[in-house]
């Protein structure tokens, strides 16, 4: 049987091809990135200055953590694992957020950084424009991956301080107070997220349990705007409240709130509400059997 | 597995002590029917305490048990609905709407007695009081 000479299609150029090549001008570039080291930071250091970024820090701590981001940008680029930059990536916006860093001052940095060092590499290889452009090819992919590594995790790091100040937000705002004997007063303040309202719910009614609450006054002055949601959200909160035996009274009802409730037509005959948290409170206390009196009344007539 | 029923004075006591099926809520549904009637009972009180979870089944239950008492005269109120359970309740939907709740036993028994005095002055004289038996 004859075999038919097969078609060998050429096969596309393989980006790894050249990994030997690479992995060899990159040792080469980062020798040279280690020797020039000093000049190259105050390069660096000086197109910072002259870009106006890292304000919010001195010259010696930009200095200081000019020669980190070098060393672990340098090491990037040898090694080609990039574990060790993103955390000292994060590390580093742990530092210097408190500090009032930007995000745009951060990716600013790292990618003057990287022209600084394209710029020695053009002046080292400029006579050799082949050589020059493999060295490029060698540079670019992994100065690239750096930057995003080093804007990535900062960002990264924003985030989760971002996620830590609004669980503390939630913790503080939603205290639920014993005010008088079987009276508690749940004062909302700020915006009324789904997850924050369940939180509210659970709170309230534990404390209508421990406290054996018979009126609870949920006032929701500080409230700027409530959607649909939310408002489903209070109306079960009233209703669970109940369940519990307890009467809850809304005050502090703003217009617009008044108007969301109206239109998405909640239920308002098992809401009772009051126009101020004053008002809420007498309320409450006279549904508790409580009068307030001035002491002169009180007085044993002579 | 049967809820015991207590009588205090002229009212009825149920505390559920555990998870009922539905064949139980029936039962005890029938059961405290029965003894409104027998001993001319003016409030029942049920105590779910114990209950951790309530089911659409059960809270039908319970509104029926208040409703049937009603027209024999007496008036209902829940008392111990946990606070999970009042939570799962109203997600779903859940309403015991016109059944009256309290928070425990204690608070139960407040409600009954406020109920009772509220209707003195509604109480015939004893001679014409209709035979509700």
């Amino acid at each position: 049987m004859a075999t038919k000479t097969k078609d060998v299609q050429p096969l596309p150029p393989d980006p790894l091809a050249h990994t030997e090549s690479t992995a060899a001008l990159l040792r080469e570039l980062v020798a040279h990135l280690r020797q020039n080291r000093t000049q190259l930071r105050e390069e660096w250091a000086r197109r910072i200055t002259r870009a106006q970024l890292l304000t919010a820090m001195t010259e010696e701590e930009i200095f200081a953590e000019a020669t980190s981001v070098y060393d672990n940008y340098v090491e990037a680029l040898e090694t080609g694992t990039f574990e060790a930059l993103q955390a000292y990536a994060r590390n580093l916006s742990e530092r210097i957020i408190p500090r009032g860093v930007e995000t745009h001052e951060v990716v600013g940095i790292v990618l003057l950084l990287r022209d600084v060092l394209a710029r020695s590499l053009f002046a080292k290889y400029h006579e050799d424009f082949d050589k020059l452009n493999r060295i490029l090819d060698a540079y670019e992919p992994a100065a690239n991956r750096i930057a995003n590594t080093v804007a990535v995790g900062f960002v990264q790091e924003r985030e989760r301080i971002i996620r830590q100040q609004q669980e503390a937000i939630r913790e503080l705002s939603t205290p639920v107070l014993q005010v008088r004997e079987r009276l508690l007063i749940l004062p909302i303040i700020g915006v009324i997220d789904p997850q924050r309202a369940r939180q509210l719910t659970e709170q309230l009614l534990r404390a209508i349990r421990t406290n054996r609450a018979k009126v609870v006054v949920i006032d929701i002055t500080g409230v700027a705007a409530m959607d649909s949601n939310v408002a489903n959200h209070l109306v079960q909160t009233v209703e669970a409240s109940r369940l519990l035996g307890a009467t809850v009274i809304v005050t502090g009802l703003s217009p617009e709130i008044a108007q969301t409730l109206v239109t998405i037509g909640v239920d308002l005959s098992e809401m009772a509400t009051v126009g101020d948290l004053q008002g809420g409170i007498e309320e409450a206390e006279r549904l508790l059997g409580y009068k307030v009196l001035p002491l002169e009344d009180l007085a044993p007539k002579a | 597995m049967e809820v015991p029923i207590l009588k205090q004075g002229h009212y009825l006591i149920a505390s559920i002590q555990s998870a009922l099926t539905d064949a139980d809520l029936s039962q005890l549904r029938e059961a405290l029917i029965e003894r409104v009637g027998r001993f001319r009972a003016r409030g029942v009180i049920v105590d779910v305490t114990a209950l951790d979870v309530m089911d659409s089944f059960a809270v039908r239950t319970l509104r029926d048990i208040a409703h049937m008492a009603r027209l024999r005269g007496a008036d209902t109120v829940i008392v111990g609905i946990q606070p999970e359970v009042a939570f799962a309740m109203v997600q779903l939907g859940l309403t015991l709407k016109g059944v009256a709740t309290a928070l425990d036993l204690e608070e139960g028994l407040a409600f009954l007695n406020q109920q009772g005095e509220g209707r003195l002055e509604d109480r015939r004289p004893p001679g014409s009081r209709l035979d509700r038996g």
